[in-house]
């Protein structure tokens, strides 16, 4: 491979690759809300 | 007071986030990313179309997932559902997106089957060394031509069981419901194919000449960038892989709890979506570059995508490779996988509009839903004459289906509902990265701009010489007519009055979640009391 294809390639992954690794460690970091939903307010 | 029903249905959800997550990472890989995306890419300028290719997925792909996400966790329904919750008279752009899954489920299942086919095949070489062209088009799909014999009838058993085979398993899935059924199917399957992909890519890169074809991969053509064609092909590309804007994400999401982080979900799906992409690349052109040493020529002359690539370049590279018998079920076993996966996400599309509809329980939806669909599937591909109407039909449901949908559909959420403001403030609310004017400007401007360049230029290609030339009268009425048949029927069947057991005029879970929200009521299911709803999103 010529350096500019592998320069090129190093490119591609580092930005979608990373892109995910930051998008994973971003939802990581607000955990789903537990399920603290109100109980629906109870009817007469 | 709630109504008697409220403890009788509930609507589906998935199990978690992270099934979600797995879920619509399944629906947008699929066999675009392993076939299409490596060529599309090479074609485009190698190294160089990463620029166009990131700028699409920045300011297209993105922002129009988060819309579809947007839409369908806020009114909470399938696409007509969602659409209708809008604006009544918004109503027919979902069911065009019902019919669109509709054709696409059709033909989509029939490649699904021939990859499950090829699985096999590559397991004990079948096709036989050199005859990898004519085995896969006479000997497999016994291909004759429309000109000559019409739509055929002639039932081609080695395509119609499996495919068959095919439809029972989906529709099993499908059966079992959201939770235990996609969700399940998902948690299982996405796993296992990105790490058949990962062997395979790593196989292939042992290949003598895999260098070869990196280098032809990732070498960059920086006078691709000046072509105006080449941007107009990332913004296509990046729009058909994230599957956006056909009703799947829309009702994807209508499964998710009410505190759920959208954006934050949707910027992992979208990347991993095209890390599957990228690592399909290096696969793909890894081989390639076997190929092509393999036969003495350069990676420009065996490049190829979509049938072709997998059906007869990738058999071939099978033959001539040490060990190929394991490269080709790691292919195929992929495609087999990542092809359920979607065509599961399209099914559901159909399934979740007519349980909305009718107001049915998940079985008998599912049942009357696919096994006409199976048939029709059945009628229309197992037959010599298959290939010529899933190429146009694939064709034209791409072009006028999908990018048509798309384009109406931003235009009427952006500029006619000026829905944009609550579905951001709706977005905001509950999500961790958090959208703002750029956002309304790129869904409401730039999507616009793009999907009506991509149109016209379709649109004129389509007309100036017949599509793959086949005769006027198949065009008509596998291309033009089942387009325009799409719109015809979409409008029709919105037209049908919603019983009052569906889920448009009943559904107390809708009404609660409005309450909660502060929302204002829903003017046909209010069933619910309204105690603190504000004057905000008064145009709803």
């Amino acid at each position: 491979m010529t350096p500019v294809a592998i320069i090129m390639m190093i490119i591609a992954m580092v930005t979608v690759w990373g892109g995910l690794i930051a998008a994973v460690v971003n939802l990581a970091r607000h955990p789903e809300a537990a399920e603290t939903e109100p109980v629906p307010p109870t009817e007469l | 007071m709630a109504t008697a029903s409220s403890q009788t249905r509930k609507r589906e959800a998935f199990g978690s986030r992270n099934v979600f997550i797995l879920s619509a990472i399944g629906s947008a890989v699929g066999l675009g990313n392993i076939w299409r995306f490596p060529y599309v890419a090479y074609e485009g300028g190698g190294g160089a179309f990463l620029i166009p290719y990131l700028c699409a997925l920045l300011t297209a792909g993105i922002p129009l997932l988060f819309l579809d996400y947007a839409i369908g966790h806020r009114f909470r329904g399938s696409a007509p559902l969602a659409f209708r919750r809008m604006h009544k008279a918004a109503e027919p752009l979902g069911w065009w997106q019902v019919l669109i899954c509709v054709v696409i489920a059709v033909y989509y299942a029939v490649i699904v089957a021939w990859a499950a086919m090829y699985t096999w095949f590559s397991a004990q070489l079948t096709w036989g060394a050199g005859n990898e062209e004519n085995f896969f088009f006479a000997d497999f799909l016994k291909s004759a031509d429309v000109a000559e014999v019409g739509v055929s009838t002639d039932f081609v058993p080695q395509v119609g069981i499996p495919l068959a085979v095919v439809w029972v398993a989906v529709i099993v899935i499908m059966a079992l419901g959201v939770k235990r059924g996609i969700g399940r199917a998902n948690m299982i399957l996405m796993p296992l194919l990105t790490v058949m992909f990962a062997i395979l890519v790593v196989q292939s890169l042992f290949l003598p000449g895999a260098m070869e074809g990196l280098n032809a991969f990732f070498t960059p053509n920086w006078e691709a960038l000046a072509d105006p064609g080449v941007w107009a092909s990332a913004y296509g590309h990046i729009f058909f892989s994230l599957s956006v804007a056909f009703g799947i994400m829309v009702t994807y999401s209508s499964y998710l709890k009410r505190k759920t982080d959208l954006t934050g979900s949707g910027l992992v799906v979208a990347f991993a979506n095209s890390g599957f992409e990228i690592l399909a690349g290096i696969g793909v052109f890894a081989a390639l570059g076997f190929m092509a040493q393999a036969q003495g020529t350069d990676v420009s002359g065996v490049a190829s995508s979509g049938i072709g690539l997998a059906f007869i370049a990738f058999p071939t590279i099978v033959s001539q490779a040490a060990g190929g018998s394991i490269i080709g079920v790691l292919f195929f076993g992929a495609l087999v996988f990542a092809g359920v996966t979607s065509l599961i996400s399209i099914l559901e599309v159909i399934v979740a509009a007519l349980q909305d509809k009718l107001g049915w329980g998940r079985i008998r939806t599912t049942l009357t839903v696919s096994i006409p669909l199976a048939v029709i599937s059945m009628a229309l591909f197992s037959t010599t004459t298959a290939l010529s109407v899933l190429d146009t039909a694939d064709a034209f449901v791409n072009s006028f289906g999908i990018m048509a949908v798309a384009l109406v559909a931003v235009v009427v959420v952006a500029w006619i509902l000026h829905k944009l403001p609550v579905l951001q403030e709706h977005l905001n609310r509950r999500s961790s990265f958090r959208v703002g004017f750029l956002w309304k400007l790129l869904v409401g401007a730039l999507a616009p701009i793009v999907l009506g360049y991509l149109l016209i230029s379709e649109l004129v290609a389509k007309i100036s010489e017949p599509y793959g030339g086949y005769p006027g009268w198949f065009l008509s009425v596998f291309g033009w007519g089942m387009v325009i048949a799409l719109v015809v029927i979409g409008v029709l069947l919105s037209l049908v009055p919603w019983s009052r057991r569906s889920n448009a005029k009943d559904d107390p879970e809708y009404d609660e979640f409005l309450d909660i929200e502060n929302y204002d009521p829903d003017p046909e299911t209010g069933t619910f009391p309204v105690l603190g709803s504000t004057d905000e999103e008064a145009r709803a």
